[in-house]
């Protein structure tokens, strides 16, 4: 076989170096593995759905086996949902693993994201593998709201409600672009097939050939690693691809599809046949989106009531934290390998060994605020649901989540410091006290020094 | 010799997990739970096993491989950069400029067909088929006289022969007269304390669809903005900037509650242009030439 083939390709020599390329061993560089896998339960599955799925936003009247909603209209996208649900074999588990995997996929992404940060890892020479993990971020982030809104239920027409008013909120082109892009004014029949052709065309390419590039850029750049004994800036110390890693990578593989599959199962998820279909006029109270869109529906929750008009022009209210905020974020995140750089007056030296997080206080601190902000807006995302569990006003949750979305981070960002520091300190001295010296009477009556016991 | 034992287990007991997935498929059908159980299982015991065979089975001892640097020796990278040399084509400064130049045009000339995606907005964002004289009529198309809504609730309500209409939706809350303190010139919007307001909130567009009767406020769940129904449906909470706008009523002879015109101010979530709007100002509310196709600026 690898005869045959080597005729042909000579693929004799980069097979060998390729099988015994050195792979570093640390959980935490499974993260990102995990969220390949997760996108491979996706396309799979992803797959499995297409072929039952219809991309049409007519209104038909249904007459599934969901009783409650018999005779109701709906949307023939809505329906093939409801069918594919009750109907076809295995099609709940289907659409079930699907949207678990969506949702882990992108959590793996950003806790692998963390990791790249607080060991920064985005350094040079890998500021570039760190630039293409953005944009896969962001690809990932635009699958789940175009594949949210599919079945066309009354939660995911109302995040598309708000998706077109932040569009519509930008100044000059505001409502150009959300005409463009949803084919006119909300709602649209257009928009359906819209969302379905960048689903499961558009953006699958691009991510699928950012994933391999991303690959690609790893390998030839090879891994970082942690500092350790025999671990230097010009080496790779760990076990060969093949066969520990590839059994170990295949192994995770087959082993978050499992984990996929018994969410999937036994965990229900987007049940649309509750939320009932979309209708223009109706709204679900309390609406939640899915947990990574969750800080900018906080946002949008905390945002003053502030519209200047100035010469005629108007800011809308859901600019700022619809389009400004995380228009900033992403900036500032996709831009912070250069950032530090010139922060830390970074020459051009490489760097193949990881930070510890307490290695450098101010990029941990920082991350950690960041990570806080995030938090805040995502539970200020839930503070209707907060408020009634806890039974305060909601206005005084909100009013409360205002301040917090400020203080917590900055509290955060001193402690983060603090520990750093402290846990730095503590490394001068093992075991977090001075262990003294041992000194011994000489004969003459003077000190010498003893070597400790160990 | 433990490691293989466990492997076969893990093995074994996948297996036995995709008969029971096939068993589940073919004779109990439709059983999410059972089938992501098994399913779960079986690709489970697989991957226990493949680990376990990676972690216990294979003693790959742990090598060091040598790095070198990214950047290429200088020698490479001189002669890469020759190779490249922009004297071959960069002599040409004109060609290479009017080369640029007509790639930018044929780039915009393959743009033009993203704007058949959808229509120019025009005055679609300033109208809503609400017009002087149409009736007020329920979710059933049924017109509605003062008397048919009792007081202190709300009815969700639209323009007669739009039912459904997503712009026109429309909320007509009855309240005791008395406490209204609209704004000035609407002092005739609201006959026998029915005031009928947009549906659609001003922050983020979602319907309002919550009455609170304690304090007449609206509310909208979505972002939890809060409208007093008794001044003009002003924002009390919550991120919405704008009142929502108000739709002018009367009483036809009829007995029905009409409109007078449509609403005053563009319905929804502002744009930059929310406040052009021409000849549609103040209280003389009449429907507007629809204009379509133009700019959506003053016009
Ligand atoms: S849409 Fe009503 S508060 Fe945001």
């Amino acid at each position: 076989m690898l005869g045959w083939i080597d005729d042909r390709l000579g693929a004799a020599s980069w097979a060998r170096t390729g099988l015994r390329k050195i792979f570093p061993d640390h959980w935490s560089f499974l993260l990102g593995e995990v969220a390949l896998f997760c996108l491979v339960v996706l396309v799979l599955t992803g797959v499995f759905l297409t072929l039952f799925y219809v991309p049409d936003a007519t209104a038909i009247t249904y007459n599934g086996s969901f009783a409650p909603l018999q005779g109701q209209q709906v949307s023939a996208a809505f329906d093939s949902v409801m069918r594919l649900s009750f109907e076809v074999k295995a099609g709940l588990v289907m659409r079930q693993i699907h949207h678990w995997a969506a949702l882990v996929f992108v959590a793996a992404i950003v806790v692998h994201l963390l990791r790249i940060f607080f060991t920064g890892a985005f350094r040079r020479p890998r500021e570039i593998n760190w630039l293409i993990g953005i944009g896969l971020l962001l690809l990932a982030l635009a699958m789940g709201l175009t594949g949210y809104s599919l079945p066309d239920d009354l939660l995911s027409g109302t995040g598309l409600r708000i998706v077109y008013s932040v569009v519509l909120s930008i100044p000059f082109i505001g409502p150009y672009l959300a005409f463009l892009v949803f084919g006119g004014e909300f709602p649209t029949a257009q928009i359906i097939s819209r969302l379905f052709v960048f689903h499961v065309m558009l953006l699958p390419a691009l991510l699928l050939g950012g994933v391999g590039i991303h690959l690609a850029v790893l390998w030839i750049q090879k891994h970082s690693q942690y500092p350790g004994p025999g671990r230097t800036e010009h080496n790779v110390v760990g076990k060969p691809f093949w066969p520990s890693q590839v059994l170990k990578s295949t192994g995770l593989m087959i082993l978050t599809a499992a984990v996929l599959s018994l969410m999937g199962g036994l965990i229900q998820i987007n049940p649309v046949w509750t939320y009932g279909p979309f209708i223009p006029t109706t709204v679900s109270a309390p609406a939640q989106p899915d947990w990574y869109v969750g800080w900018l529906d906080g946002a949008l929750r905390l945002f003053p009531p502030i519209e200047v008009t100035l010469l005629g022009i108007t800011i809308p209210s859901p600019f700022i934290p619809g389009v400004l905020l995380p228009g900033i974020a992403f900036t500032v995140m996709t831009l912070w390998p250069f950032i530090e750089a010139r922060l830390m007056h970074e020459g051009t030296r490489e760097h193949n060994l990881l930070d510890r997080p307490r290695d450098n206080p101010l990029r941990t601190g920082i991350g950690v605020a960041a990570l806080l902000v995030f938090v805040m807006l995502t539970l200020a995302a839930g503070n209707d649901v907060v408020a009634l569990v806890f039974n305060v006003p909601v206005e005084t949750m909100t009013n409360m989540m205002r301040i917090a979305v400020f203080v917590v981070p900055a509290v955060g960002f001193g402690v983060a410091w603090r520990i750093c520091e402290e846990l730095r300190r503590g490394e001068l001295h093992p075991l977090g006290r001075d262990p003294g010296v041992m000194l011994r009477r000489t004969p003459e009556g003077g000190f010498e020094e003893v070597e400790p016991p160990d | 010799m433990r490691g293989e034992r466990a492997v076969t287990a893990a093995l074994i007991a996948s297996v036995l997990a995709s008969i029971g997935l096939l068993v589940v498929y073919v004779f109990v059908g439709g059983n999410a739970q059972a089938e992501g159980l098994l399913l779960g299982l079986a690709l489970g015991g697989m991957g226990v096993a493949i680990v376990i065979w990676a972690v216990a089975l294979i003693d790959a001892p742990v090598e060091t491989e040598a790095r070198h640097p990214m950047p290429s020796p200088g020698e490479t990278r001189r002669s890469a950069r020759d190779a490249l040399d922009a004297d071959r084509i960069g002599r040409r400064t004109f060609l290479v400029r009017l080369l640029a130049g007509a790639a930018g045009f044929l780039g915009a000339a393959l743009l033009l067909p993203a704007f058949s995606l959808g229509p120019a907005p025009g005055n679609a964002l300033f109208q809503t088929p609400w017009r002087r004289g149409v009736r007020v009529v329920d979710e059933t198309g049924k017109p509605i006289r003062p008397g048919d809504v009792a007081v202190d609730t709300v009815r969700t309500v639209f323009p007669a022969g739009h039912v459904g209409s997503a712009d026109g939706q429309t909320l007509l809350i009855r309240v005791p007269p008395e406490l209204l303190t609209l704004p000035d010139g609407r002092g005739g919007w609201a006959p026998s304390g029915c005031v009928a307001y947009s549906k659609i909130c001003t922050h983020a567009g979602c319907p309002v669809g919550l009455y609170r009767a304690r304090d007449h406020s609206l509310l909208c769940p979505c972002h939890q903005s809060t409208f007093d129904v008794l001044r003009g449906a002003v924002p009390t909470f919550g991120p919405a900037a704008r009142p929502l706008p108000q739709l002018p009523m009367e009483v036809a002879p009829d007995g029905y509650l009409v409109a007078t015109g449509d609403f005053p101010e563009p319905v929804g979530p502002s744009f930059w242009n929310v406040t052009h709007r021409e000849g549609k100002a103040g209280s003389t509310p009449s429907a507007l030439p629809s204009v379509r196709g133009g700019e959506p600026g003053p016009s």
